[in-house]
């Protein structure tokens, strides 16, 4: 199947596309500043100065939005990078060599599950501060196991197949059999994964943003906007709405975009979903 | 169709009946923001601790009244010697505590023995310590004696720290306080609420309520949704941008009063560049205090020009000493060797008037070119880096202590303001008991703050308290931490 | 088999120890001096020393790291330091806020997620199936604490039908303490909901190509009959998987929603003893519900096991 042929993945993987290039643009340009404070303009509702209004500071909620979808991305994405970086070489070994090292991995991983994320971001949170480094290595944990546990699975799948023993038998050891033959094979799976992941990531930095552990001022993300706009909903309703549906529109992306991937790579891994949240 | 309409509309009536029904009832339910650790406020400094159990359980010789002014608690009365080192209070006769036991002076020993011990654990026993003596003469009176006269001594008795407790119970305040108070306490729900019962033996007026339940409500939204839907009865402090939802409401009250809170720009005194008073009043001309209270208080609070409440009768204006002038804090800034401004660090409590006035003064410091890093902590870490090791450019926080001007005459205070004709004044201050020699000792320190612009003086904390139409007796001003339940009543 | 749940268990006993001294450490680290917490702004250093010495801050780290393990495995989590209170009763107090709440969260993920996962399947490809798996996708992209809070605003305070939030204790009234985990039970069960539904689509769509159901139709079963005799017990394996898994989230979520719907549950109370620095009861806390998820992992793992002989070394797929 040609990818354009799979029309939600053409919606997601284009909506993605929009919210990441609106996102890289903010680090650039913003209609304006979004440090720049103006009490005497805040609140405004939409105008042809301000498309989606003001916020409680008088910070113009384009260039917010803008900003916080960079944040939240930028959160997640990291996140994803440590996760994978983590978790797949641990996939790796546990499918590659077996037996102890395997059971070490699965520990590992378990052990990673046991603890509640929020309790590891509250944690890190009191032992360096809160901000968004925090929320990065805490999500970026919770995505190791995760990483592992696909690879690992996706791995095993991959090694009873014709091409893995034939390698055997031309003499590649188990660390080459991993590199060669396993970690290409998976690599889709992988990419996959860290879609979901990604769209988790924003969910969870959302989260972590609502209970203060989060992104921090001045800067912002979309979960911090919610924040803000929490007491202000009955008068302002538009601020908690803006950023909310930012939100669910970027997630619903990722994960269309996510699974049409899945489906064009390879239609029998349909039935792999492990989409679960952190917060 | 019509008899539709007609059954709806009876309907409604017969709903608001039941709620006006509800509204007679001799029950309240307040939502307060804090739960408190403890019940005990003789041994620990949260304010929530007083908000459920000061004057409602426990009560001290003296009181505080809802102007501020001291009146008789406990003790129905006292006189006090010409040098002002000796207080003999006379004590109340008919008081019982919850469990039955009397009060008698062995009481009143007691309390301030265990203030003062080694081991207290008091969180104010620094304002106790000028006791050198307490004698119980008989069972219905006692004498003070001072080391030194003090012109607080009657307020200070007053506070939540100093209320009375018996020996028999004191041990177990923390769980399960035992006070003389007009409420007694029934149970409490860690995590949810505090039920208080009246208590039928009570010495004074039979306050009108039967029965409170204080409800900890943490997240603004969830308390205005709880209002909205009648749950809870109102509040002492609700988030000022949320005020206007109540505001045009007919089922609601707001009530703005004065707090003791002076929210400071508390700046280190000790390190470059702060330590330059020509920086210190750069900074204080940069800063736009209209626009600073419009957007973090919505224009609900007063503004300051020194650590001193506005309200206080001993109150000078002195907002204008550093106006608002841009060009002129440039100008200083240069003198001072700062033609490009600095940067520095802007340490946070996690409480909504410290982090919104941040990020309001980040970007008015940006101005002068003076880069503010905001740095967000916890308390327990703004107690640990701001309070006790001093490591930290600036921050912002409410002092709440009724005049507390004197702390500026600690130079170990993490200000670090050391200025030793201050300290003078204060001691001077502190022993002085006529009123109009303590005006003008109080107004020359006011001054000597301002123009010395040890911190930058934003304003004082409003209390914003939103209430169910019907309800009175609720105090507008809190001139002490508390929230007195004794007059509240539903009117008819 | 029997081996193999040895090893689970063993593993299981080895996780809770690493995660004791883990927990411990970490928490030892922590910066905040809770003694001055506890004093605040104006207390003397003398008073914060008098109070540190009391709670017995002054022993090496590996003996109170001792004392601690001992104390639990006798039930004894120590004195809360700002509560005073002992860490096992105010645990104690708390978990009947915060099970229950993960338990109609997972029932009502369950009811509303499996029920439209198969309708689904059943009728795959057509607008129906569509509607439900972009109901799906919303779900899974609500923030959950944003949902409740929406929840709150349409149901208790416009409609009234049920409480914003608070809770009053099962022995005063269990009625009224039901009703108040309806709406942030449902707000953590959405998402769980849109997972679990997806997953049952998927899973049925897959068997339903396999060679039984299609004997089955032959035999003259219709597809929906077919579907519900063979198909759903097959695809309830992933399901059970993700059910385990999901009770780990749901941990996490329950501490945010707690605090929407200010419910006196272990998730306020371990952000609450945290950011005051009661070590002990944070630590205690932080055990018990690493024990209540690494517990659901193991019944899971063990009974999937029972379930799907294949299964034979290795964890979950």
């Amino acid at each position: 199947m040609k990818a354009w042929q799979h029309p939600s993945f053409v919606v997601g993987a284009a909506l993605s596309l929009i919210f990441a290039i609106v996102a890289m643009l903010s680090l650039v340009w913003t209609p304006y500043p979004i440090t720049e404070i103006d009490i005497g303009r805040r609140f405004l509702g939409p105008s042809e100065a301000h498309w989606l209004g003001t916020d409680h500071l008088g910070r113009d909620m384009v260039s917010l939005i803008m900003r916080g979808t960079l944040t939240s991305f930028f959160v997640a994405a990291i996140a994803v990078l440590i996760g994978a970086g983590i978790g797949v070489p641990l996939g790796l070994v546990a499918a590659g060599f077996r037996g102890r090292a395997e059971w070490a991995v699965l520990r590992v991983s378990d052990f990673i599950f046991a603890f509640p994320a929020l309790i590891v971001a509250i944690l890190i949170t009191t032992l360096f501060g809160p901000g968004a480094v925090n929320a990065i290595i805490a999500i970026g944990i919770f995505n190791i196991p995760v990483f592992a546990r696909v690879t690992r699975g996706g791995a095993l799948a991959i090694r009873p197949m014709a091409f893995v023993s034939a390698a055997r038998l031309a003499g590649l050891d188990n660390w080459q059999i991993a590199l060669r033959h396993l970690l290409p094979n998976i690599a889709g799976l992988v990419i996959v994964q860290a879609t979901i992941q990604l769209s988790l990531g924003i969910l969870a930095e959302a989260g972590l943003s609502y209970v203060g552990l989060g992104t921090q001022p001045p800067d912002t993300s979309l979960g911090l906007m919610l924040r803000d706009a929490q007491a202000l909903f009955i008068l302002h309703p538009f601020l908690s709405l803006v950023p909310g549906i930012a939100i669910v529109i970027l997630v619903i992306a990722l994960n269309l975009a996510g699974d049409g991937m899945r489906d064009l790579l390879d239609p029998r891994l349909r039935s792999q979903d492990t989409r679960n949240g952190v917060a | 169709m019509r008899s539709i309409a007609t059954l709806l509309v009876s309907a409604t009536l017969l709903l608001t009946g039941v709620t006006a029904v509800f509204a007679q009832a001799d029950d309240i339910t307040i939502a307060v923001a804090l739960e408190p650790p403890a019940l005990d406020p003789t041994a620990g400094a949260a304010e929530a601790i007083d908000i459920v159990t000061y004057q409602n359980i426990f009560e001290g010789l003296t009181r505080i009244d809802r102007d501020g002014s001291v009146q008789p608690g406990l003790a129905s009365d006292w006189t006090i010697s010409d040098d002002g080192l000796s207080y003999v209070f006379s004590l109340r006769e008919d008081v019982v505590f919850h469990d039955g036991s009397t009060f008698d002076a062995d009481d009143v020993a007691f309390t301030f023995e265990r203030i003062l011990a080694d081991d207290s654990t008091n969180a104010q026993k620094s304002l106790y310590e000028v006791i050198e003596a307490v004698e119980v003469e008989d069972p219905q009176t006692v004498r003070f004696t001072l080391a030194q006269p003090s012109g607080r001594f009657l307020f200070d008795i007053g506070r939540g720290d100093a209320v009375i407790v018996a020996s028999e119970s004191a041990e177990n305040n923390a769980t399960l306080p035992i006070g003389t108070g007009p409420y007694a306490f029934v149970q409490w729900d860690r995590g949810s609420r505090v039920i208080l019962e009246r208590f039928d033996s009570y010495w004074g007026d039979r306050p009108p309520l039967a029965r409170a339940t204080i409800q900890f409500i943490g997240d603004t939204a969830t308390l205005i949704n709880a209002l909205l839907a009648g749950e809870v009865d109102g509040t002492n402090n609700m988030a000022a941008e949320a005020l206007e939802v109540f505001a045009n409401n007919p089922e609601f009250q707001v009530l703005v009063g004065t707090t003791e809170g002076e929210v400071v720009l508390a700046t280190n005194n000790r390190i470059e560049p702060f330590s330059d008073l020509k920086v210190r009043q750069a900074m204080a001309h940069a800063i736009d205090r209209d626009a600073l209270i419009e957007g973090v208080t919505y224009g609900y609070s007063a503004p300051i020009g020194s650590h001193f409440a506005p309200h206080h009768p001993f109150y000078v204006d002195l907002t204008q000493t550093y106006p608002y002038d841009l060009e002129r804090a440039r100008t200083l800034l240069a003198e001072a060797g700062y033609e490009d401004g600095f940067s520095a660090t802007l340490k946070l409590p996690p409480v909504g008037y410290a982090r919104q006035s941040g990020q309001i003064l980040a970007s008015q410091f940006a101005e002068i070119g003076i880069t503010l890093e905001l740095i967000n902590v916890e308390w327990a870490q703004w107690l640990e880096d701001v309070l006790t090791n001093h490591d930290y450019d600036l921050s912002i926080v409410a002092h709440v202590e009724p005049f507390d001007i004197g702390i500026y005459a600690d130079p170990d205070y993490y200000f670090g303001y050391d200025n030793a004709d201050f300290r003078e004044l204060i001691e001077t201050l502190n022993t002085t008991t006529d009123d109009a020699e303590r005006r003008t000792l109080a107004e020359e320190a006011q001054r000597i703050l301002a123009e010395d612009a040890v911190n930058g003086y934003l304003f004082e904390l409003a209390q914003t308290g939103v209430w169910r139409a019907g309800l009175e007796g609720m105090w507008q001003d809190s001139p002490i931490e508390g929230l007195v339940l004794r007059d509240l009543r539903w009117s008819e | 088999m029997p081996g193999i749940a040895i090893r689970r268990i063993a593993g299981f006993v080895a996780t809770l120890l690493v995660a004791a001294l883990v927990v411990f450490v970490l928490l030892d680290l922590l910066p905040g001096d809770p003694a001055r917490f506890i004093l605040g702004i104006n207390a003397s250093a003398e008073a914060v020393a008098s109070l540190r010495t009391q709670m017995g801050f002054d022993a090496p780290a590996w003996q109170r790291f001792g004392d601690w393990l001992w104390g639990m495995l006798q039930g004894d989590f120590g004195i809360s330091y700002t509560q005073g209170a002992p860490v096992a009763e105010l645990i104690a107090e708390r978990i009947w806020v915060t099970l229950p709440l993960a338990g109609v969260a997972m029932v009502i993920s369950v009811a509303v997620g499996l029920p439209l996962g198969i309708a689904a399947a059943r009728r795959r490809g057509r607008p129906a199936d569509t509607a439900l798996m972009v109901l799906a996708q919303i779900g899974i992209a609500i923030p959950n604490f944003w949902f409740g809070l929406l929840l709150a605003l349409v149901f208790a305070v416009m409609l009234g039908w049920l409480p914003t939030g608070g809770f009053i204790p099962w022995q005063e009234d269990p009625v009224s303490a039901a009703r108040s985990l309806v709406l942030p039970g449902l707000a953590l069960a959405l998402p769980q909901a849109a997972i679990l539904a997806r997953v049952m689509r998927t899973a049925l769509v897959e068997v339903s190509g396999q060679d039984f159901i299609r004997t089955a139709e032959a035999k003259g079963m219709t597809r929906g009959e077919a579907l519900w005799r063979h198909g759903v017990r097959n695809a309830l394996l992933p399901v059970i998987t993700i059910l385990g898994l999901q009770f780990a989230f749901l941990i996490s979520g329950v501490i945010i929603v707690e605090n929407v719907f200010y419910l006196p549950g272990l998730g306020r109370l371990v952000l609450a003893a945290i950011l005051e620095r009661d070590l002990v009861l944070v630590r205690g806390i932080t055990m018990v519900l690493i024990v209540a998820v690494t517990a659901t992992m193991l019944l899971t793992d063990l009974l999937y096991t029972l379930v799907d002989p294949r299964v034979r070394t290795g964890g979950r797929p």
